[in-house]
């Protein structure tokens, strides 16, 4: 019994820093009850590394039947044909990379643009604020976003924006066509506003972490506020801001809710943003609870692991832009 | 000379005056939502939508208590699978952890968190719906408990590492051996935070629809224990939202009413708990 109150003999604050190594330490660690909690503790922090292998594990099992019968072909044709079973993923691939290209060109500037803003033009504390309310921008659950898509978006580019874009851009081969609302452009625009509080909160953090030297520098050899912030800052703060690029791109591309709900889903291939279109997540949502037969299954599985392995490595590129320039850990979005 | 500083004075105030209404446009969207979803929200939320079942096809009228009820369940297993794991694993980066371990699981955790959520679905589907055969509350709830994971780990351990060093030394100096001064000062030192991050991880989650679609699936009754098909606030909205029903839509704006409430009053809250200067720091 004399051993369960160990600690109060063994006053030695210095192992905190620096475990000691041996048997006979290890032991005694392992009586004070230092060990067991490093190992739990270790056990928790291990599962989530394995939770990730199994889920690569899992994902890569569920879909050997599609690699086995289309092979890469799965990729590049264009039927999707569930009767027949045979399955080709390009309308799908098609219609995330231009939903998600088209909303970082709409996100980019006004995000960029609005990082600027707070981080150097805003005082303090309305800067604070801002962000925050950026940060409850990004709070909202995408479904919600999709109800309002469907009620008030999807009807005022319609009636309003569509119309505009054709008479204004006819000639473009991206804006013909029915104006139905629905389609690629609805499903950009959704998609815009979903990462816009990524780009704004990154930019934001990085352009405030550039040193106020530089700043400083570039107005005392005469430039004007606009020139010192970008000739001088923005550059400075470059890295960073293509990091939350990166990050927003990602979550473009694995967004499923809010872009099913008005994105049409059809899967066809048109140079047109007022077509419908159809995206990996909204035929993973669609069709996944109704999908008959292993090889439809897995063939959606696939797409699901398609859209794990691009995201994956979009994060990996976003982490590490974000750490060098800020040099703290990983940036939280 | 003078022209061009003029100019350039002009581009200045062009440009500075645009970013400024890029941050406008940008903030107006939510104060958009917000209007909106209140207006037409608010007018809907009745009483009966919050006690009642919903509705068989084609009568008016029903509520949502299965959803909500449900969503509470399934927030419940996310919470309990999710939340400890976070949290211990998160002591150990901050408390324990090496470097080349520590880092592997910072970066893995990042990452996972930056799956999509419809990812998240089909790995709950593979591994609870397929072996069971049939959808459940369980494997939404572990879907959600999955991406909880990663934000609670990585805001425990941001908020362990601001607990300042002479705590954890004045515990030792007092003879506590580690996992005591971690157990009874340094967590109790950031207890606050830390559950607020776990609040705010829980209303990231409580919004996502992906991952349930084809894990606790929907259901029109309640759903006892957590064996069946489970209704759920979001996959609601989604179904009432795209069915050609005006009364199923006028349910799904009052749906999302307090769908949304519930996660902006999370996030105000957990805001106003953060910002408190000195966070319990008295141990």
């Amino acid at each position: 019994m004399a051993t369960t109150s160990a600690p109060d003999e063994t006053p030695i604050p210095s192992r905190y820093r620096t475990p000691k190594r041996g048997l006979s330490s290890f032991l005694q660690r392992l009586r004070s009850g230092d060990e067991i909690a490093h190992l739990i503790t270790l056990a928790f922090a291990a599962s989530i590394v394995l939770i990730t292998l199994l889920l690569v594990y899992q994902l890569w099992t569920h879909s050997v039947l599609p690699r086995q019968r289309f092979g890469w072909r799965f990729l590049v044709t264009s039927t999707w044909d569930p009767v027949f079973e045979n399955f080709g993923a390009l309308p799908f691939i098609f219609g995330t990379l231009v939903t998600s290209v088209v909303s970082l060109l709409l996100a980019l500037p006004l995000g960029v643009g609005a990082a600027i803003f707070l981080a150097e033009l805003a005082p303090p504390r309305i800067s604070h604020a801002l962000a925050f309310v950026v940060e409850l921008l990004a709070a909202v659950p995408s479904v919600i976003l999709g109800l309002l898509g469907i009620f008030l978006l999807v009807p005022f580019l319609r009636t309003e924006v569509q119309p505009f874009l054709k008479a204004a851009f006819g000639f473009l081969p991206f804006f013909q066509g029915q104006m139905y609302g629905i389609g690629m452009l609805a499903a950009s625009v959704i998609l815009t506003i979903m990462i816009i509080p990524f780009i704004i909160s990154i930019s934001r953090e990085v352009l405030l972490a550039v040193p106020v030297d530089q700043r400083e520098a570039a107005l005392a050899l005469g430039a004007t506020r606009w020139e010192a912030t970008w000739k001088v800052v923005v550059p400075y703060a470059k890295t960073g801001i293509y990091g939350s690029i990166f990050l927003a791109l990602a979550r473009a591309l694995g967004e499923t809710m809010a872009v099913t709900m008005v994105i049409g889903n059809d899967p066809r291939i048109s140079a047109s943003l007022f077509a419908p279109g159809y995206t990996i997540a909204a035929v993973i949502a669609n069709e996944f609870t109704e999908a008959t037969g292993n090889l439809y299954l897995q063939s959606l599985i696939e797409l699901g692991l398609v859209l794990f392995l691009v995201t994956i490595i979009i994060n990996a590129l976003a982490r590490v832009l974000i750490v060098v320039t800020t040099r703290q850990g990983t940036a939280h979005p | 000379m003078n022209r061009l500083l003029a100019w350039r004075k002009f581009v200045n105030a062009f440009m500075l005056t645009l970013t400024g209404l890029c941050a406008l446009l940008s903030v107006s969207v939510l104060l958009i939502v917000l209007a909106y979803l209140g207006w037409n929200g608010w007018q809907y939320l009745t009483w009966t939508f919050l006690t009642h079942l919903p509705a068989p096809v084609g009568e008016t009228g029903g509520g949502m208590a299965n959803a909500i009820v449900g969503s509470g369940k399934l927030l419940l297993i996310a919470a309990v699978t999710g939340i400890p794991t976070g949290l211990l694993g998160g002591i150990y980066l901050a408390e324990f952890g090496g470097k080349t371990f520590a880092f592997l699981v910072r970066y893995t955790a990042d990452l996972l968190n930056g799956v999509p959520s419809i990812v998240m679905g089909i790995f709950a589907y593979t591994v609870v719906v397929l072996p069971m055969r049939h959808f459940s509350a369980l494997a939404g709830g572990l879907a959600l408990g999955v991406m909880l994971i990663p934000i609670v780990l990585r805001s425990t351990e941001d908020f362990l590492r601001a607990v300042p060093n002479p705590l954890r030394e004045g515990a030792l100096a007092l003879g506590a051996s580690k996992w005591k001064a971690i157990a009874t000062v340094v967590v109790p030192a950031s207890i606050r935070a830390i559950a607020t991050g776990a609040l705010l991880g829980l209303a990231r989650v409580a919004g996502e629809t992906a991952p349930l679609l084809f894990t606790s699936f929907n259901n029109q009754f309640w759903s006892k224990g957590l064996n069946q098909p489970t209704a759920s606030l979001p996959v609601m909205i989604y179904e009432y939202a795209i069915s050609p029903y005006t009364d199923w839509h006028r349910q799904a704006w009052a749906a999302g009413f307090i769908l949304l409430m519930l996660v902006l009053i999370a996030n105000i809250g957990a805001r106003l708990i953060l910002s408190r200067k000195g966070p319990a720091l008295r141990g």
